[in-house]
C-alpha cells in the first residue's frame, strides 16, 4: 500500500475495484464503513455484486476482464471535464502527453459496451473520483490475477495521478496483500528478481555488498525462474530438484492437474510444512515446521508495517522453528548457518537491507514499524511518495484495452471467476481444520445468477459438474443475485473440488501472474 | 495452572491484526485482540478469534517423514536432513544449481524468508526463488 490503514478512514472517496473487502480482508472494511459514517462517498467496481457494495454511493459490475476499458473510460471524462489536477501533473510527473493521446483515442461509448456499464455510470464514477480532495484505490487479486494485470495496476497508478492522489494522506494505490506474510515474502528477496528490500540480483554493483555480507563469492547477477517457469522446467527436464517451505502449489496452482504431474514426476522433493498438504504427500521428504504461535519473529503487513510473531506455546512433537530447520540444512549442504535466534537474522537484514536499515527488535516492542524505515532515528513511513516518487517524476503509462486470454463459445459459454468466502483462506490447509470455521461453509459451491439457473434448470444445493478446457470438478449450485448473468463464481479453497483443475495458467507477461479471474467454462446437470 | 498470554500478530492475511495468545498449560485456549494496536484497534474478523483451533490440530506434523519403497515413512531429524542436504548436493553438482528451485512462503517469518533464499542464491548458487504472491 502507498497509504496505511487508518488513513482509509479520513479519505473523501474510497474506489474499490478487484477486492472483496468485507471477506478477504475484514479488518480494513472496517476503516471503509468508518469512512462512510464520516461523510466519505464509495464506489465499487467488482464482477459480483459484493457485499460493501451495500453501502457504495456507485456500484457496477465489470465485464471480467475489463477494467482497463473502465478506467480509461473514467480518464476520458475526467479529461474531457477538465477534472485532473494539472499542477500535480505538471510539477511531479513524466509522459501525460503520450498518455492522453492514447485515452483520447478511447470513448465513454466504447468503455460501456466493453465493460457492460452505462455511460451515467462510469461518468458519476469519474466525477465522484476525480472531485474528492483525498480518493483512496483499494485493490486486490481481482486486479491482479490477469493476463493484463500489469496494465491494469498502470491504469489505477495513471487515475490517480491525474488527478493528483498520491503523495498525501488518505489517497493512494492500496494493493491489500492476501497472505499475512506475502510483503515480508517480497521484500525479505523471496522473488527470483532481487534481493532483500527489491535490490535487483541484475546489479552487479550490490554484488560485492552481498558477499561481503554473506560470505560467499558465487551468486548470479541472472534474473531466476518464477513459479510457473520451475513447473515447466521440471516438464522440460530442467529443473530436478524442488524446496517448497510452507506452500501448496498442488492446490494454489492454476490448471491443478499439470503442477500434480509435474511433481510426481520431479527427481526431489522436499516439503516444509505444518501439515500433510497435498504437496507434501507427493514429497521425497516432509520437514514438520512450526506455526505462528511457536516461534519468534516478524511478519510484514499490508501497509508495510513490520510487527513481531512471539512464542506463545512450544511446537508439537519434535516439530522446529523454520528458521531452525533451514539453517541446520543450509549448514549440512556446505554453507554454514549459526544464528541464535530470529533477533540476530534481523541485525542481519537491517544491515543489507536499506528500507530495513533503521528496524530491530527494540524497536519493534509496540505498535511497529513501517518501511521505509533507512535508521535507527528514522520513525518509519506511513505514506509513500510524499515529495517524489521513488524514481523521481511519476510516469503516466499509455495502457490500452487487452481481452482477457481465454473468450467464451458455443462450448463453454459461462464466464468462470474464482475468490475468497469469509471463513477460509487460501488452501484451506489451516481454516479447514478450525470446526468452528468449517461450520460457516464446509463445502465448495458455486454462485450462479437466478436467470442462469433458471435457464440450465438448476435447483439451490444440486450438485452440478462445471468444466473447463483443462478440466472437471463437482460442486453445489447457490443460486444468488450477487452474480450478474452469464458469469459463475467458485472458490478456491477445497482441495477435493478445486477450482483451480478449471483456472487458465495463461499469464500476464510481465509480472507472471496467471489469469485465475477469467476463464470460459460449461455446467452440466448430473445425471 | 500456568496462564501467560503472548502478544503476537495473525497468520491469516495482510491486515496483520494483533492479538494476545492465551496459553494455559502449554495450551492455547483463546485469542484477546489488542486494543492498542494500529491495525485493529480491539476488533478480530471470525478467522482471527479462532486461530487458536487450527494450530492444535490432531494433523499437525509432528515428526520428519522420508519416503521409503513408496511410502512417506517416519524418520528422525539427522537422518531426513542429512539425505536432503545430500540429495539437494547430488543433483546441485550433476546439474548446476540451476536445476533448484525454491518456494519461499508468504506464511513463514521475515528471518525465515530471509535466510531460506540467503540459502537459495548465496550456498546452492541460483535466484530460482519465488513465492505465491501472485496466487
Ligand atoms: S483477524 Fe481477520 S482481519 Fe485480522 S489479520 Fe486475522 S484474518 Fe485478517
Amino acid at each position: 500500500m502507498t497509504n496505511s490503514v487508518q488513513e482509509i478512514e479520513d479519505a473523501d472517496c474510497i474506489f474499490i475495484i478487484g477486492s472483496n473487502t468485507t471477506s478477504s480482508h475484514p479488518l480494513i472494511a472496517t476503516r471503509v464503513y468508518r469512512a462512510k459514517e464520516k461523510g466519505a462517498k464509495v464506489i465499487v467496481a467488482d464482477p459480483r455484486r459484493i457485499h460493501i457494495a451495500d453501502i457504495a454511493d456507485v456500484a457496477v459490475q465489470q465485464n471480467l476482464g475489463t477494467d482497463v476499458a473502465l478506467l480509461n473510460g473514467m480518464m476520458k471524462v475526467i479529461l474531457d471535464n477538465n477534472w485532473q489536477d494539472q499542477t500535480f501533473i505538471n510539477e511531479r510527473t513524466e509522459g501525460f502527453e503520450e498518455f492522453t493521446k492514447a485515452v483520447q483515442g478511447f470513448s465513454v461509448e466504447k468503455a460501456a459496451e466493453l465493460t457492460g456499464i452505462s455511460t451515467e455510470d462510469i461518468t458519476a464514477m469519474a466525477e465522484i473520483y476525480a472531485k474528492s480532495d483525498k480518493a483512496s484505490i483499494l485493490y486486490c487479486m481481482g486486479i491482479t490475477q490477469h493476463t493484463t494485470g500489469v496494465d491494469n495496476v498502470k491504469a489505477l497508478a495513471n487515475l490517480a495521478m491525474l488527478t493528483g492522489n498520491l503523495g498525501k494522506e488518505s489517497a493512494g494505490v492500496n494493493p491489500l496483500r492476501g497472505q499475512n506474510n506475502v510483503q515480508g515474502a517480497c521484500d525479505m528477496g523471496g522473488l527470483p528478481n532481487v534481493f532483500t528490500g527489491y535490490q535487483k540480483v541484475t546489479d552487479e554493483a550490490l554484488h560485492d555488498k552481498m558477499s561481503k555480507a554473506w560470505s560467499s563469492g558465487k551468486f548470479p547477477s541472472r534474473v531466476g525462474l518464477t513459479i510457473p517457469e520451475m513447473i515447466s522446467g521440471i516438464e522440460e527436464g530442467s529443473v530436478h530438484g524442488l524446496y517448497v517451505l510452507g506452500e501448496n502449489p498442488v492446490v494454489s496452482d492454476p490448471d491443478s492437474n499439470h503442477v500434480t504431474k509435474a511433481l510426481e514426476k520431479i527427481d526431489f522433493l522436499v516439503v516444509q510444512d505444518i501439515f500433510l498438504t497435498p504437496t507434501a504427500e507427493l514429497a521425497d521428504v516432509v520437514l514438520p515446521g512450526a506455526s505462528f504461535a511457536e516461534k519468534d519473529g516478524t511478519f510484514t503487513n499490508t501497509e508495510r508495517r513490520v510487527m513481531r510473531v512471539r512464542k506463545a506455546i512450544d511446537p508439537p512433537g519434535e516439530a522446529k522453528p523454520d528458521w531452525e530447520i533451514i539453517q541446520e540444512l543450509s549448514s549440512k549442504f556446505g554453507y554454514a548457518m549459526h544464528y541464535e535466534s530470529p533477533r540476530e537474522i534481523m541485525e542481519e537484514i537491517a544491515a543489507v537491507t536499506p528500507s530495513y536499515g533503521g528496524i530491530s527488535y527494540a524497536r519493534l516492542e509496540g505498535p511497529g514499524l513501517q518501511w521505509p524505515c533507512p535508521d535507527q532515528g528514522h520513525p518509519g513511513t506511513p505514506y509513500l511518495h510524499k515529495d517524489k516518487f521513488a524514481r523521481g517524476k511519476g510516469l503516466f503509462h499509455a495502457v490500452e484495452f487487452i481481452p482477457p486470454a481465454e473468450s467464451i463459445d458455443d462450448d463453454y459459454p459461462l464466464w468462470l471467476t474464482t475468490g475468497r468466502n469469509f471463513s477460509h483462506y487460501h488452501t484451506g490447509t489451516m481454516t479447514r481444520l478450525s470446526p468452528t470455521l468449517v461450520c460457516e461453509y464446509s463445502e465448495n459451491f458455486m454462485e450462479v445468477s437466478p436467470e442462469d439457473a433458471r435457464e440450465l434448470d438448476l435447483s439451490q444445493g444440486e450438485q452440478v459438474s462445471v468444466a473447463s478446457r483443462r478440466g472437471e470438478i463437482g460442486v453445489r449450485v447457490q443460486i444468488t443475485p450477487r452474480l450478474k448473468k452469464g458469469t459463475v463464481f467458485i472458490p478456491f479453497h477445497y482441495v477435493e473440488s478445486n477450482v483451480n483443475k478449471l483456472t487458465n495458467p495463461a499469464m500476464d507477461p510481465i509480472a507472471r501472474i496467471p489469469e485465475y479471474k477469467v476463464c470460459a467454462v460449461k455446467v452440466e446437470k448430473n445425471p | 495452572m500456568e496462564y501467560t498470554t503472548a502478544l503476537t500478530t495473525c497468520t491469516y492475511c495482510g491486515c496483520g491484526c494483533n492479538f494476545y495468545l492465551e496459553v494455559l498449560d502449554g495450551q492455547v485456549i483463546g485469542t484477546i485482540p489488542c486494543k492498542t494496536s494500529p491495525t485493529n484497534e480491539g476488533k478480530l474478523c471470525i478467522k482471527g478469534w479462532n486461530v487458536h483451533e487450527f494450530i492444535q490440530s490432531p494433523k499437525r506434523l509432528t515428526r520428519p517423514l522420508i519416503r521409503k519403497n513408496g511410502e512417506l515413512v517416519e524418520a528422525d531429524w539427522e537422518e531426513a536432513l542429512d539425505y536432503t542436504a545430500q540429495r539437494l548436493k547430488e543433483i546441485a553438482e550433476q546439474n548446476g544449481p540451476e536445476s533448484l528451485g525454491f518456494m519461499a512462503s508468504a506464511k513463514v517469518t521475515n528471518e525465515e524468508n530471509y535466510i531460506f533464499q540467503k540459502f537459495a542464491r548465496a550456498g546452492v548458487g541460483t535466484n530460482n526463488i519465488d513465492h505465491c504472491a501472485r496466487l
